[in-house]
C-alpha cells in the first residue's frame, strides 16, 4: 500500500517532478567533512551543462565562501555520485554522465581537513 | 415532578453521552465515513471512559474565570511597559520563534481536533475531542494576546500569519500539522493528542514557559499557566486514546505501533526549534536540551512505555539514535538558523564567551571538539566585517522539511544521507525514520511542499533571494539578519540608555 486513503485511487501529486523546473534540473551539492555549510544545496541546472561549467560556474557560488576552496585541487578531488563513487569526465554533460534530476553531487577533499582540522 | 436541580453525576450524563443517538433510518456508517478506512477496529465505545469529566456548562465557566485573570495581567504587563523588563532584547527572538512556528500549531490542533470531534463514532470521545479544540483556538488567541504587546515594540511578529504558510522553516511545524490533519481521525489521535500532547507536550511548553519565566516575561508565563489546566486534561485524553484502541481489538496494535514510531520521531525532528532555542537563545538558561530530554522524554518517557508494555507496545527502534542526537541537536540547528538568518523572521548570534562556556560545561563531550570551532570561525569572519550568511538554498528532507544538516551518530561530522526512489523519482531524507515514513506512504510524501524546490519553481515571488523575501514580507536589514545592528538591539540599547 502506497497510502492509506479514503479511495483506493489516491494519488499524490508529485510536486517537484523535472518538467515543473522550466527545463532545469535539480542537483544537489554537497562537500563532506566541510561543516561551515550546514548542508548540502540544492541548484537548478541545465541538464546539458558540462562538468567543467559546473566547476566554473557553480562550485565557486555554492562553496566560494570557504577559506579551503582556492585549495582545492580539482584533478586530485574524488566524487560521490547518489552515494556511488563516481569519475566525472570534465568534458561531458550532466545528463552524458548520469546525473539526474534531484541527484545528490558529494566533493570528497580528504586532504582538507577544514577550518582548525575540525570537519567544519 | 422533576427535582429542580440535577445532581452532578445525572447533570454529566446528560450533557455529555445522553447527547448521542440511535440511527433508526440513516446509515451509521454514511454518518461516520471515516471510522474504518484506517484499519482500527471498534467493538464498543460505550467501553471509553470519559477524560475529562467535565460538562459543556462548567467548561465554559471554569475557561471564562482564567480568561479574566489572563487578560487582567496582560493589561498590566502592558501598562507597566513590561518588554523593557525582560533579560535581554535576544530573548524576545525565543517568542518569535513561538509565534511564527508554535502558534499556528494550536490553531492547526483547533481544526484537526474538530474534524475527530465530528468523526469519531463515540460520544464520549468526541465530546472531548471537541472541548480539545475549543481549548487549542483559545490557546492561539490567547498567545497571539501575549505577545501582541511585544509586536509594539520588536520586528517579526506582525506577519506571522503570512509567514506560517510561506517561509522555509515554518514549513517544519506546518507540513508536520497537516501531515497529522491528512490522515484519518484515529492517526490524527495517536499522532497529536497521544504521541505529541502526552509524550512530548513537556518539551514545547515547559522550555518556553520556564524560558519566559527565567527572562522576566511576565506575559507569556502567565500565558503558561493559565493553559496548564487545559495541557493536563488534553494528556488524559491522548492517554485514554491510545489505551482505548489498544483495549478494543488485537489487531489495533500493530497499526498503533506503526502510529507510535512515526510520529513520535515526527515530533522529536519538530522539537529541534525547541533545543536550539533552549542552549542558544534564552539569555537566562533553564536547563540543556540534553538535560530536557532526559528528564521528560527518557526518564518520564521510559515510564510510559514500561505501562504500555502490557498492550504490547514498544519502545520505538531509533531511540538509541536520539540518545545520542541529542548532544548534537541545538549545536547543528542554531548553524543552520545563524547562516540562513537573512531569510529568517528572528534575529541569530554567535554565542557570547561565557554563553560557550555554559554549553562545554553541558555538553563536555561535543561541543569543544565538533561546535566550538564553527563559533570560533563565525566570530572571526565578523571580526573582518563579513558576517557569515551563506549562498544557495539547503537540500531538505522530504519527509521532516528540515536542511539536510543531521550527522551520523557513528562519525558526527558526516552529513546523513538517506534515498528512495519513487515511480523514477530520487527522494532525500535526514534519517532512517524519515525514509521509512516515506516509504511507508509515498503517495502523500511526493506530494510535500517544500519551501527550497518551490522557490527555484519560482512560486514563491520568482527571482532572486530579495523577491523570495518580499515574498515573505519580510522587510530586509529590519526582522531578519544578526541581532547586533538590528532595529531591535538598537531600541533596546536606547530603552537601557546603552551607548
Amino acid at each position: 500500500m502506497t497510502i492509506r486513503a479514503l479511495r483506493d485511487d489516491y494519488h499524490g501529486e508529485f510536486k517537484d517532478s523535472l518538467e515543473k523546473f522550466g527545463g532545469l534540473q535539480l542537483v544537489y551539492l554537497g562537500w563532506d567533512k566541510h561543516q561551515m555549510f550546514c548542508s548540502s544545496r540544492a541548484y537548478p541546472l541545465p541538464p546539458e551543462m558540462r562538468f567543467q561549467e559546473l566547476l566554473d560556474n557553480v562550485m565557486p557560488e555554492a562553496f566560494g565562501q570557504h577559506p579551503e576552496f582556492t585549495q582545492i585541487n580539482w584533478n586530485r578531488a574524488q566524487w560521490i555520485l547518489d552515494n556511488s563513487v563516481f569519475e566525472p569526465d570534465h568534458s561531458k554533460t550532466l545528463t552524458e554522465m548520469g546525473i539526474g534530476h534531484k541527484s545528490l553531487l558529494r566533493l570528497v577533499t580528504p586532504e582538507l581537513t577544514g577550518y582548525k582540522g575540525a570537519d567544519i | 415532578m422533576s427535582p429542580k436541580k440535577l445532581n452532578l453525576k445525572d447533570k454529566y450524563k446528560l450533557l455529555t453521552r445522553d447527547l448521542d443517538w440511535e440511527f433508526s433510518y440513516e446509515d451509521r456508517k454514511e454518518a461516520f465515513p471515516y471510522e474504518e478506512f484506517e484499519g482500527i477496529k471498534i467493538t464498543d465505545w460505550d467501553k471509553w471512559e470519559d477524560p475529562f469529566r467535565l460538562t459543556m456548562e462548567s467548561y465554559w465557566k471554569y475557561q471564562a474565570e482564567k480568561e479574566k485573570k489572563l487578560y487582567a495581567i496582560y493589561d498590566a504587563f502592558a501598562q507597566n511597559n513590561g518588554q523593557t523588563n525582560v533579560t535581554d532584547a535576544r530573548y524576545v527572538n525565543a517568542l518569535k520563534l513561538f509565534l511564527t512556528g508554535v502558534s499556528p500549531g494550536e490553531h492547526a490542533a483547533h481544526l484537526g481536533f474538530a474534524f475527530t470531534g465530528r468523526q469519531m463514532g463515540g460520544i464520549g470521545a468526541r465530546v472531548a475531542a471537541q472541548m480539545q479544540s475549543i481549548d487549542e483556538l483559545r490557546h492561539i488567541q490567547t498567545q497571539i494576546h501575549a505577545m501582541s504587546h511585544y509586536n509594539k515594540f520588536f520586528d517579526g511578529f506582525d506577519e506571522f500569519n503570512h509567514m506560517h504558510d510561506r517561509l522555509w522553516y515554518l514549513s517544519v511545524p506546518k507540513s508536520f500539522f497537516e501531515d497529522a490533519r491528512t490522515a484519518g481521525p484515529f492517526e490524527f489521535m495517536i499522532a497529536i493528542g497521544f504521541s505529541f500532547e502526552y509524550v512530548l507536550t513537556n518539551l514545547l511548553f515547559v522550555p518556553f514557559m520556564s524560558g519566559a519565566a527565567y527572562n522576566g516575561d511576565m506575559a507569556t508565563v502567565t500565558f503558561g499557566f493559565s493553559a496548564q489546566s487545559d495541557e493536563a486534561r488534553h494528556m488524559t485524553l491522548g492517554l485514554e486514546i491510545i489505551k482505548f484502541l489498544l483495549e478494543q481489538h488485537e489487531d489495533n496494535l500493530p497499526i498503533v505501533q506503526k502510529w507510535l514510531d512515526k510520529w513520535l520521531w515526527r515530533g522529536y525532528r519538530l522539537l529541534t526549534l525547541v533545543a536550539m532555542m533552549m542552549d542558544y537563545m534564552l539569555p537566562q538558561k533553564v536547563m540543556s536540551w540534553q538535560e530536557a530530554w532526559e528528564l521528560y522524554f527518557e526518564d518520564a518517557g521510559g515510564a510510559l512505555f514500561k505501562d504500555l508494555e502490557r498492550y504490547g507496545i514498544k519502545m520505538p527502534d531509533y531511540t538509541d539514535t536520539i540518545k545520542q542526537e541529542k548532544e548534537h541537536l541545538s549545536h547543528q540547528a542554531w548553524w543552520i538558523f545563524y547562516q540562513y538568518t537573512h531569510a529568517a523572521a528572528f534575529h541569530t548570534w554567535t554565542p557570547s564567551a561565557e554563553e560557550m562556556d555554559w554549553l562545554s560545561e553541558k555538553y563536555p563531550d561535543t561541543f569543544d571538539k565538533y561546535y566550538r570551532p564553527r563559533w570560533e570561525l563565525a566570530a572571526e569572519m565578523e571580526a573582518k566585517g563579513e558576517r557569515f550568511y551563506t549562498t544557495g538554498l539547503p537540500q531538505l528532507c522530504q519527509t521532516c522539511q528540515i536542511p539536510m544538516a543531521f550527522t551520523e551518530m557513528s562519525d558526527p561530522t558526516q552529513v546523513v544521507y538517506r534515498e528512495s526512489i519513487y515511480n523514477d523519482e530520487r527522494f532525500h531524507f535526514c534519517s532512517d525514520p524519515c525514509k521509512s515514513i516515506f516509504d511507508n506512504e509515498p503517495e502523500k510524501y511526493v506530494n510535500a511542499w517544500l519551501p527550497v524546490h518551490q522557490i527555484l519553481q519560482g512560486n514563491c515571488g520568482g527571482g532572486g533571494l530579495d523577491k523570495v523575501i518580499e515574498y515573505y514580507h519580510l522587510e530586509d536589514g529590519v526582522a531578519n539578519l544578526d541581532f547586533e545592528g538590528s532595529p531591535d538591539a538598537e531600541r533596546w540599547k536606547d530603552w537601557k540608555g546603552v551607548a
